[in-house]
């Protein structure tokens, strides 16, 4: 089953050295992507599939197995969603 | 009768109307340097009341929550409502003390402050030499010690909450009459912010800048914001970045001795 993921709308987010720190302003708290979850992340237009992002993203920039980089991506992305700044979906998410 | 008096704290200026004669002289000692007669704008306003029944419910927590057109602010000595549309609010207090009172302030001050591009932060501050210092950290890191230990050139700001804004350009500091175990209101001047000092106590002096991450973390974590609005959360974000950009921060481990103000230029 392919996973589409978008950035929450209530998170602000900016980019500093390659790397992403996003806050989730419903509780303030802070997360620092590294740089694999960072191309994930920016990625996440609810349109591309997980699979098609750690393809292009994530296994052609970095020196990962592909079944070893998706499950570790859709591990992020799940630890994610959990917290409130991604949304993940098995259908497009439209208007992300 | 009612006195009025324009209290202005960060450029922010607003009048109070107070109708009990023992508030009005409470204020009137907490605040003397914080009042004029020439407000940089057209001030808020807020009345005051007071009452000496219980009639005030509320948790020892302050309780703030938005109910569509105006705010409220409750805990167990006051309960305030604030209309940010008029710009207008109200509070009844338990007694005529200045705590109440204040504590109302700090939470509006903070939250008119977020949407400017400024900021209240938990940090003493205090001007030396034509600039700003601030001392952020938990209680119990410093704050108050750096303002007891500061030289007779440093003007004290604060010892626990700074008003941060920018001005043309550039983040300047502001006194505040809140105060810390200090116990005296900060001298009512402000300067351009030089750095940011991440206080912890140790058995000597070490000052460290820290990266902009870093810098941007110990800035958010002692920003105030009392409330969880997610606009406000967000103003406070890219403020923090911002003022990391033109602020250096540092983390500065000090043995309780006025040496320590060496380091401070």
């Amino acid at each position: 089953m392919s996973m589409y993921i978008a950035k929450s709308r209530s998170i602000a987010a900016r980019a500093l050295d390659g790397e992403m720190v996003i806050m989730s302003i419903s509780d303030s708290v802070l997360f620092t992507l590294n740089a694999v979850a960072t191309e994930i992340w920016q990625a996440a237009d609810g349109s591309t599939p997980l699979s098609q992002i750690v393809q292009e993203r994530v296994c052609a920039k970095f020196e990962t197995e592909p079944e070893t980089a998706y499950a570790d991506a859709e591990d992020l992305c799940r630890r994610l969603a959990e917290r409130g700044i991604l949304t993940i979906s098995d259908k497009p998410i439209l208007n992300s | 009768m009612t006195l009025e008096r324009i209290l202005e704290v960060g450029g922010v200026p607003v009048m109070l109307r107070m109708d009990d004669p023992e508030l009005q002289e409470a204020v009137g000692q907490r605040y003397s340097s914080y009042f004029t007669d020439k407000p940089s704008r057209k001030p808020l306003n807020l009345s005051v009341h007071v009452t000496r029944n219980g009639a005030v419910e509320g948790d020892h927590r302050p309780r703030i929550e938005w109910l569509g057109d105006h705010w409220i602010f409750e805990r167990t000595d006051f309960r305030a409502e604030w209309y940010p549309g008029t710009g207008t609010g109200r509070i009844t207090q338990e007694g005529a003390f200045h705590f109440p009172l204040d504590s109302v302030l700090r939470i509006l001050h903070s939250m008119i402050a977020a949407p400017n591009g400024g900021c209240f932060m938990h940090a003493a501050s205090a001007v030396r030499n034509g600039h700003a210092f601030a001392f952020t950290g938990v209680s119990g890191s410093g704050k108050t010690t750096m303002s007891r230990l500061a030289p007779p050139d440093a003007a004290i700001l604060t010892d626990d909450i700074s008003s941060i804004r920018p001005v043309d350009g550039s983040y300047h500091a502001f006194g505040t009459p809140f105060v810390g175990d200090y116990g005296k209101p900060g001298i009512n001047i402000s300067a351009p912010l030089k750095a940011v000092y991440l206080l912890l106590k140790g058995p000597e002096n070490i000052l460290e800048p820290l990266g902009r991450k870093d810098a941007v973390n110990v800035l958010l974590k002692n920003i105030l914001l009392f409330n969880k609005d997610p606009k406000l959360s967000e103003a406070l974000f890219h403020t923090a970045w911002r003022m990391a950009d033109c602020v250096q921060v540092y983390r500065l481990t000090f043995a309780p001795t006025p040496a320590v103000w060496e380091m401070i230029v």
